[in-house]
């Protein structure tokens, strides 16, 4: 099933010459009920079309298993981001990232890939500080403008710390998850299931917030 | 679930930064990309200047409207695509556009201003043109604070989604409000549309909203309190007529009641009226020479997308006229001294 366009495919293709590495993607989806699944696996094969640098590994939930607990992997359709050599870095997307959430899809390929920026020192120092691990979920929608930017932050500072672990979470797909964590506006970011915040906050939010897990007062 | 994919990142991201704005002086650094930011960096790229766009985001409010039917040119367009064609048109003339990033203040020197970045650089630049825009504005009751986040919401298109199949309240009575009624109604099983006077919005939009049968609406009734504890259950509220109060339950507050100008890092530097907004001068300049300011930022009831785009334009052409005019200026004293 072709999901990109060729439009969108011929931006990509421009926009993922940029990426340094090769990024390895594990997808796992299921048999049966599972909305998104079969689209979910048919934007990445579209992505294999437009890049060689990015190796998708195709999983079943219930068959895989062994991978699902290695990465943590718990919802369908899930895809989890590794480095050229196969490494986790905590990073997610449970839902397809359709609509404005392909943005942070493409930005994380492209950091993963280590054509990434660098954090601000005084922000990587604060996150170096932290050495038991945090968990943040960021929860969206498709239809969101900002929600990309919130996603892109919580996995930057996966990628920048391996206590971290980021995974954006599709409110509508995952109506059950998001009702536990009483998600009633996007980008709704909840840290170890405890802490949150509603909004795409300035990095400096995010990391008080991690500090409160890290250093609860 | 219908997919579309809103691709907004351009090709070389991510390659190494080159900045020479961060040495040279431009002739225009425009602070924001709505519809008026564009526009003006449209207009100012292709007076031949020296032009620089900073931006949080590309797009601005544009972007979180779901339909827009008053843009001259599309009699229905997304607010995504919109924003799209704005960008490119800018991104086609090779328009420098720094995204994600904040501006913390302005200081004016007579012929050179500069504009500091809240990550510590700092722009200078000939002239600048203030479009930062407007953001949501509160009902500024009891509740909301609170329960924000919990069910009071303040975007329609982000977050109408997560209110399938329940009721939700829209507060408010101009265009947003009712769009938002329009949008909810597909997706919520009931709308109840809450406003403290009579309707502002447009005569089509209230005749498609009075189409749908899953819309109640209720005028002159000012909220009083959002009611809720963990979450939101509903709204406390007067009828102006018999001044009664009453509950309205509801699983959501969609407040939709105007907006509020983005100047707060401006106060102390330019004069604003009551309402924080830019107080301008008939060229659009500011109570500071060489600085402009265009769109939802500066004072005037119309907040609207064609109105943006036209001061943007407007401020603009200023712009150029003020940079000749010191040129000029330079040039005679540099003749008088030689």
């Amino acid at each position: 099933m072709q999901i990109l366009t060729e439009e969108v495919k011929t931006q990509l293709r421009e926009i993922l010459e940029a990426m340094k590495n090769e990024v390895h993607l594990a997808l796992f989806t299921k048999n049966g009920d599972c909305p998104t699944c079969e689209e979910t696996t048919g934007m990445l094969k579209d992505l294999e079309d437009v890049t060689s640098k990015v190796v998708v590994h195709y999983y079943d939930l219930e068959k895989n298993q062994q991978e699902a607990s290695e990465w943590d992997v718990k919802l369908t359709p899930s895809i989890v981001v590794l480095d050229n050599n196969k490494m986790y870095h905590g990073i997610k997307f449970n839902g397809i990232p359709a609509g404005h959430e392909i943005n942070s899809f493409i930005k994380t390929l492209l950091e993963v890939s280590g054509a990434g920026a660098e954090l601000p020192p005084e922000a990587q120092k604060r996150l170096d500080a932290v050495s038991t691990p945090v968990n943040i979920k960021v929860f969206v929608t498709l239809g969101c403008p900002h929600c990309p930017g919130a996603v892109e932050k919580a996995h930057k500072l996966a990628l920048s710390n391996p206590h971290v672990s980021s995974e954006m979470i599709e409110a509508q797909t995952f109506h059950d998850v998001s009702n536990k964590f009483n998600v009633s506006s996007v980008p709704k970011i909840v840290i170890n299931d405890e802490y949150e915040f509603v909004g795409d906050q300035p990095l400096e939010v995010f990391l008080e917030e991690i500090e409160k897990v890290h250093m609860p007062s | 679930m219908s997919l579309s994919f809103d691709l907004n990142l351009s090709g070389g991201l991510n390659r190494p930064p080159q900045k020479p704005y961060l040495e040279e002086i431009q002739d225009v650094t425009v602070i924001g990309a709505g519809p008026a930011g564009l526009s003006a960096a449209i207009y100012a790229k292709r007076k031949g200047l020296k032009t620089l766009v900073i931006a949080t985001r590309v797009g601005g409010q544009v972007l979180d409207t779901s339909a827009i039917e008053n843009y001259p040119g599309f009699s229905s367009i997304s607010g995504e695509e919109l924003a799209k064609q704005f960008r490119n048109h800018a991104g086609s003339l090779g328009i420098p556009m720094e995204q994600q990033k904040e501006v913390a203040g302005i200081t004016g020197g007579e012929s050179v201003k500069t504009v500091s970045l809240k990550d510590g650089s700092k722009i200078r630049s000939r002239s600048v043109i203030i479009a930062t825009g407007s953001h949501h504005k509160q009902l500024g009751v009891p509740g909301e604070g609170r329960l924000k986040g919990r069910g009071v919401a303040y975007c329609a298109i982000c977050d109408g989604p997560l209110f399938q199949d329940r009721t939700v309240i829209v507060a408010g009575g101009g265009n947003a409000a009712v769009e938002a009624v329009i949008d909810l109604s597909k997706i919520a099983q009931k709308v109840i549309l809450v406003h403290r006077s009579q309707l502002r919005a447009d005569d089509i939009l209230v005749k498609r909203m009075n189409q749908l049968n899953n819309v109640e609406v209720h005028l002159e009734t000012p909220i009083q309190e959002i009611l809720g504890d963990k979450m939101v259950e509903g709204v406390r509220v007067i009828q102006k007529a018999t001044g009664k109060e009453n509950v309205i339950k509801g699983d959501g507050v969609f407040v939709e009641i105007g907006y509020q100008s983005n100047t707060k890092v401006f106060e102390g530097f330019l004069d604003m009226n009551d309402k924080n907004e830019l107080i301008v001068d008939n060229q659009l300049q500011t109570s500071i020479p060489g600085v402009f300011a265009a769109g939802d930022v500066i004072e005037g009831p119309y907040k609207q997308v064609v109105i943006s785009a036209g001061d943007g334009a407007k401020a603009a052409l200023a712009a150029n006229d003020y940079i000749n005019h010191i040129q000029s200026g330079e040039e005679n004293k540099n003749a008088n001294i030689n």
